[in-house]
């Protein structure tokens, strides 16, 4: 029996040899992606589309909510209008899709020319540290879009070629649409909006004696936990320590003082039952939805519900960012931009590329995008539509003009998201303290800035 | 070359097993093979891999959020396997004494979870979990028990045991078609006899339907097993692995950090060791199962 089982054997380690060896160190070799974006800079140039020739771009986007799909579908077909000889190839996905398959695609030898890459370290950052991004410098220059945007918007899409620093370095991306997470408040249950965080919390506390919700809010599904902490956060912390602590610069720590104070406050808050009762648990759809119904005086949430709200409320609905402690000082509060839209570097058509990344950005543009019920990021004159786009594009005004914007906590490495939201479920269940919060928060950013 | 006689093994037996090796090697040995390969380097999916041994399998014991992701799995064996066998053979047993009448149809319908996709149960189960407008708590309110509504999903001690639940309510119905089959192979003399001697239904339980069903049973632990095991999309749809980790298991791990966070390479160690797992355990069921026929 034995001699027949050798050709088996031999089989089997044939097959163990070819998997190792087809296999290498994954991910190939190690180029220098420094050289190769100096090189990709140098030869950017401005050209005049028509010319190009039949060129068809592939691009992946994940536009696909209501007005979003409305805005870029119109645009689409403007450019293809303009320039007949170009065709666009749209891939439409939603943002977990996109997410979850870009790095594979965009590392794949038919690689799509435009692709929309998060912001951050978890995608943006893994992308450019592969050398698979392109970037934009020398178009920006060309075309001037520098000056659509204000600094802290053009930050948020830089990182150094090598991806060491973020929010600094060469530009890898444009977004479209601004995005606040600002606290949207029910007319009807509070006729005069706190002027001052002191106020906010006295009115929360006079809801909790009406029997009412004073804050909907629904941590089940983690992420909305970020925008609750980071909206109080933003009242304790500078902003430029938030940024420094999302950048990793130098002697960034979340174990801060202010954060510390920022976590109390908002345990408290989960303590004195200003949450929707069983948070942990509530869906976020589900909560915003009970918003809508009156259950809930204030909702801290994203100018991605304000179609929705709008809808729902019509004119009972009012926005506001989150007031400072201090009557009168300048807002802070956790805001950015849609995801950005890049160019791969191995695009074959990266000029014809760039040149539709700058009509999706135009001022004309930014006409669209209000039209169709988004806020544009870049300057643009166009004139929102409705009570409540007009409140979130005055405050996105203000925090841009008054640099009060702070980034997405989860930008800061590529399993932050994870622990951050693990982390402000505990703190909310009153599992840990706020001390032991904020230092479990930064023991696990340390293993990554530790690792240089 | 020595004649072989009819009916005696030939080597050129092998020659017809090789389209279905060249078809499993090339989709799973291969795969599984380059998996592990990955697992030896600490690589971010995009740029080049760094080699670090077994780092990322000795990480499977000091990691204490992947060693809470495997005792999840554990305790969630209970509910995928143990509750849904156990139910399904007091259904069987039940059955196999009674007439009942409109049987198929009961079966049936105790067998639609099965057939139902775990994204729609895990929505589905999503809603009835609901703190406020749920079935489950509102049914308690209506019925003045609202004391004993609960923050299902949200809360860390019962998020699990919630989530395990709805894995027993799709399971059992598995496990009642596999033992109401077998028990009808079971010789109906045997239950005669049973009778005959004086035994009670719970000795005719013991006597005859477990033992009758050995094989059932091993089929039906081991498929639950493996669904247990690899259990991702009624944790990703319910919980996403939260409150804190309270619900986190290892499948849920890989996806997490091969697709989100970039650790391509923990990933497939996680993937590597969770397929040692439910082979071992697979092995040892029908071991078992096994043993006890002869």
């Amino acid at each position: 029996m034995s001699s027949v089982r050798r050709p088996v054997l031999a089989a089997l380690v044939l097959i163990a040899v070819l998997a190792a060896g087809c296999g290498a160190s994954p991910g190939g070799s190690d180029e220098d992606t420094g050289k190769q974006a100096e090189e990709a800079r140098e030869s950017s140039k401005k050209i005049d589309v028509a010319k190009a020739g039949d060129v068809t771009l592939t691009v992946w986007d994940q536009e696909v909510r209501g007005g979003q799909r409305k805005q870029i579908e119109r645009l689409n077909q403007g450019f293809q209008e303009r320039y007949p000889n170009v065709t666009i190839k749209r891939v439409a996905k939603s943002f977990e899709d996109l997410n979850t398959t870009l790095k594979l695609a965009v590392s794949g030898d038919k690689a799509p020319d435009v692709v929309q890459a998060n912001q951050g370290r978890p995608v943006m950052g893994q992308l450019v540290k592969g050398g698979l991004l392109r970037p934009l410098d020398a178009y920006a220059d060309a075309y001037g879009w520098a000056d659509r945007y204000s600094k802290v918007l053009l930050d948020l899409n830089r990182f150094s070629d090598d991806a060491a620093e973020f929010g600094s370095g060469g530009l890898y991306g444009l977004s479209q649409m601004g995005e606040i997470v600002g606290v949207f408040y029910n007319r009807a249950q509070v006729p005069e909006p706190p002027e001052t965080f002191g106020e906010f919390e006295s009115q929360l506390e006079q809801a909790k004696a009406d029997g009412d919700v004073p804050i909907a809010f629904g941590n089940l599904d983690r992420f909305a936990g970020i925008h609750e902490f980071e909206t109080v956060q933003a009242q304790f912390a500078e902003p430029d320590a938030v940024r420094d602590f999302v950048f990793a610069r130098e002697g960034a720590t979340f174990a801060s003082p202010e954060n510390e104070q920022a976590a109390t406050t908002i345990q408290d808050w989960a303590q004195q039952g200003y949450f929707t009762p069983d948070f942990n648990g509530t869906g976020y759809d589900p909560a915003w939805q009970q918003f809508t119904r009156g259950k809930g005086r204030f909702l801290i949430a994203g100018t991605w519900l304000v179609a929705d709200l709008a809808d729902a409320m019509g004119d009972e609905v009012g926005f506001m960012l989150m007031p400072s402690r201090e009557a009168g000082a300048p807002p802070v509060s956790l805001g950015g931009e849609s995801l950005p839209f890049s160019i791969t570097s191995k695009s074959r058509n990266p000029d014809v590329a760039a040149a539709y990344i700058d009509f999706l950005t135009t001022a004309d543009a930014g006409q669209v995008l209000a039209e169709t019920g988004n806020l544009p990021a870049m300057e643009t004159d166009a004139e929102p539509v409705g009570a409540l786009a007009g409140e979130v594009q005055e405050a996105w005004l203000t925090l841009n003009e008054q640099e009060g914007m702070i980034p997405y906590l989860d930008y800061a490495t590529p399993t932050f998201y994870d622990e951050i939201t693990a982390e402000i479920q505990r703190l909310l269940a009153g599992r840990t303290e706020p001390g032991e919060f904020t230092q479990s928060v930064q023991d696990g950013y340390a293993k990554f800035t530790e690792k240089g | 070359m020595r004649a072989v006689s009819p009916g005696e093994p030939r080597r050129v037996a092998y020659l017809y097993l090789l389209p279905g090796l060249a078809v499993f090697a090339a989709f799973v040995l291969v795969p599984l093979l380059h998996t592990g390969w990955i697992a030896l380097f600490e690589w971010d999916g995009v740029s080049a891999g760094e080699w670090v041994g077994l780092d990322n399998f000795t990480a499977l014991f000091t990691e204490p959020e992947l060693r809470t992701a495997f005792w999840h799995a554990l305790v969630l064996l209970v509910f995928y396997s143990v509750l849904p066998v156990a139910i399904g053979l007091l259904l069987a047993a039940t059955m196999a004494r009674t007439r009942v009448r409109g049987l198929t149809a009961f079966r049936t319908v105790l067998f639609l979870p099965q057939v139902i996709a775990l994204v729609v149960v895990a929505v589905m189960w999503r809603m009835i979990y609901a703190p406020e407008g749920g079935l489950i708590n509102e049914a308690l309110r209506t019925i003045g028990l609202g004391a004993l509504a609960q923050n299902w999903l949200g809360d860390f001690n019962l998020a699990l045991p919630a989530v395990g639940l709805i894995a027993t309510w799709v399971m059992y119905g598995l496990a009642m078609v596999l033992f109401t089959a077998g028990v009808q192979k079971i010789p109906p003399s045997l239950y005669d006899a049973a009778r005959v001697d004086g035994a009670g239904p719970v000795r005719e339980f013991l006597a005859v339907t477990l033992p009758g069903l050995r094989g059932e049973i091993a089929l039906a632990l081991t498929l639950t097993t493996i669904a247990a095991l690899r259990n991702f999309d009624l944790v990703y749809i319910t919980t996403g692995g939260g409150p804190g980790d309270a619900t986190t298991v290892p499948a849920f791990e890989v996806y997490d950090r091969a697709f989100q966070s970039g650790q391509v390479g923990g990933a497939a160690a996680v993937g590597v060791c969770l397929a040692a797992v439910i082979f071992a355990l697979s092995f040892a069921i029908n071991r078992f199962a096994d043993r006890g026929l002869r």
